[in-house]
């Protein structure tokens, strides 16, 4: 057995009972980090000399015993969370030059716990994207390849880094962040979990702003118990974040062998959408039968305002982001191009700082919210939103649970669906509706496809009841057996 | 609806991001086709609907109205790409 074969619970028993030290553990990550990131572009910064430090106080926090489950653990922390003193840049050449004198307070919870971070994981650019290709720093590779091919495939996004950096095995476990399937998207692509909470569950204090109404933070690892052992520490009530909730966390972990005898699991009609992958539809019915067998009540339930997510969504996300990103103009943080006078060095720096799918988000929300245009777009998706929510509501009145698929495909090659925008949104189908309701949903990896690509299953469950999500993700988990592993990985 | 070259041109203007000639096509095409695809909204009946402008399923909280931080002048301009002692610099705005 390697010592990239251990989970996060299982370093933190072989830490324990000092078998391996966390100086050990971090640098053979270092090692692979250095070895394999290259070639997949999973980390924009990396800080192994920081990784190493913090490794070294790891082990002394061990030695002293008072060590908590993620101590000496190296993670790859998404480049959109502020680390004090290390470059932050949300993938976009507009942060090149930004050091933050701050820490946010997720990656601070994490720090505080004892976990060691290997770097600054790639995404696309201010999160906006599905598979990556954004970036303002490359796009990434994704560990995984199509049975007999070399093609290079995405792995999804906007946590695309940290999916590749996790699966590949050159991070134990990363952060993402999810607006509209920022980190189940890239879990499913990637084979790995991955779990959006209840929107307020963690503090949204330093991570950079996309969409403030439906940013999350959470956990991407190997296996649900890693995930729930993550939000442990990540979540958890901040006075700097006016929308953190003020609810105390249960210990996730005692929610994973809860199983699922009596529980009623929903299956939305309107998720078996035309177009849907069949071997997509497949697994679904697996994940069902196999909820079914482990004595859950399944029960057809209607969502049906979900054929509208996606619109409100590329209404109600452009339109805040493109109040948000107002702050990037060359004056206070980040870089900055000359101009004549003021508004030209607004221009010049946003022109040329921006991508080309930020610009086009910032220009959607600009129109939506500009004068005669905002009853009749951002008014009336908000209105739309409502609706969804009323949708889950409703739904959560009669089950415990809903299960569907994560995305409606395995990862595509790089240079795939990039034919127009609203094509590559279509990934975010069955992701949006529980961004836009706000509900805690995890994407677990239950399958392979013909092609020997991960698929994902989504797991939905009611506001701030992240523990039946964990209860039904560990059932799924259990029954998939899900084992197999990208060829390029650290070994 | 559909927006015109000039509309884009407005926009980018609001927007604050210089545009050239060849990007105001190429965006026309990019947002007609976005905002073609959200023009399914208007077939759903919101009548009496209120709209949902946050995700989190409470009121906003208030704090004290007190400083809770403040001296780090520093660390505030640490970040700028020109200053003049304690202060951000910009190109003259007043003749």
């Amino acid at each position: 057995m390697s010592i990239f074969d251990l989970t996060i619970a299982g370093a933190a028993k072989e830490l324990a009972a000092r078998k391996i030290s966390a100086v050990e553990l971090v640098t053979a990550y270092n090692d692979a980090v250095a070895e394999l990131n290259p070639r997949l572009n999973a980390y924009i910064t990396t800080t192994p000399e920081l990784a190493l430090a913090q490794a070294e106080d790891a082990d002394a926090r061990i030695a002293a015993g008072n060590a908590t489950p993620l101590t000496g653990i190296p993670l790859a922390m998404k480049d959109l969370f502020c680390t004090e003193g290390v470059r932050t840049t949300a993938a976009s050449k507009i942060l090149e030059p930004f050091v933050p004198p701050y820490e946010s307070t997720v990656s601070a919870r994490l720090k505080a716990a004892g976990a060691v971070m290997l770097g600054k994981a790639n995404l696309d650019e201010f999160a906006m994207g599905s598979s990556n290709i954004t970036s303002g720093y490359g796009p990434v590779e994704n560990p995984w390849k199509r049975n007999g091919s070399d093609a290079k495939l995405v792995p999804g996004g906007s946590s695309g880094g940290s999916a590749s950096a996790v699966a590949a095995r050159i991070a134990l476990a990363a952060t993402g962040t999810d607006t509209g399937g920022s980190i189940r998207q890239p879990a499913a692509f990637t084979g790995l979990a991955g779990i959006k909470p209840t929107y307020g569950r963690c503090s949204r204090f330093g991570i950079i702003a996309f969409a403030s109404s439906l940013d999350q933070a959470g956990p991407m690892a190997r296996n649900v118990e890693d995930c729930a052992l993550l939000l442990n520490a990540m979540a958890g009530f901040d006075a700097k974040d006016s929308t953190s909730a003020e609810r105390s966390v249960p210990d996730f972990t005692a929610a994973l062998n809860r199983g699922v005898k009596g529980l009623r699991i929903g299956i939305p009609a309107e998720y078996r959408m035309e177009g849907t992958n069949s071997e997509i539809l497949a697994l679904w019915e697996k994940g069902i039968s196999w909820l079914r067998e482990q004595g859950a009540e399944i029960v057809e339930i209607s969502l049906p305002h979900t054929k509208y997510g996606l619109a409100v969504y590329y209404i109600v996300a452009p339109a805040e982001a493109s109040s948000n990103l107002a702050r990037y103009d060359g004056v206070r943080f980040g870089a900055r191009v000359d101009g004549v006078d003021l508004i030209d060095m607004y221009e010049r720096t946003r022109a040329a700082g921006f991508g080309a799918e930020v610009k086009r988000r910032i220009m959607i929300g600009t129109y939506v919210l500009s004068h005669g245009y905002y009853d009749a777009y951002y008014l009336k998706a908000q209105k739309v939103r409502n609706l969804i929510l009323r949708d889950f509501t409703e739904a959560f009145a009669k089950v415990d649970a809903i299960l569907t698929p994560t995305a409606p495909s395995a990862a595509f090659g790089l240079g795939e669906k990039m034919d127009d925008p609203v094509t590559m949104y279509l990934n975010d189908v069955f992701t949006v509706p529980a961004s836009l309701a706000g509900v805690p949903a995890m994407s677990v990896p239950a399958g392979l496809s013909a092609e020997g690509l991960p698929l994902g299953l989504q797991i939905i469950g009611r506001h701030f009841d992240e523990e039946t999500v964990f209860a039904v993700s560990a059932a799924i988990e259990k029954a998939a057996g899900f084992s197999a592993l990208p060829e390029v990985r650290a070994k | 609806m559909s927006l015109d070259a000039a509309t884009v041109r407005r926009i980018a203007r609001l927007a604050r991001i210089r545009v050239g000639d060849e990007e105001v096509a190429t965006l026309q095409g990019e947002l007609n086709a976005i905002l073609g695809y959200v023009e399914q909204l208007a077939e759903v009946d919101v009548e009496g609907v209120e709209p949902l402008s946050g995700g989190a399923q409470m009121a906003l909280r208030q704090r004290e109205d007190v400083v809770t931080d403040g001296e780090i002048a520093e660390k505030i301009l640490a970040n700028a790409p020109d200053r003049e002692l304690n202060f951000f610099s910009v190109p003259k705005v007043v003749e």
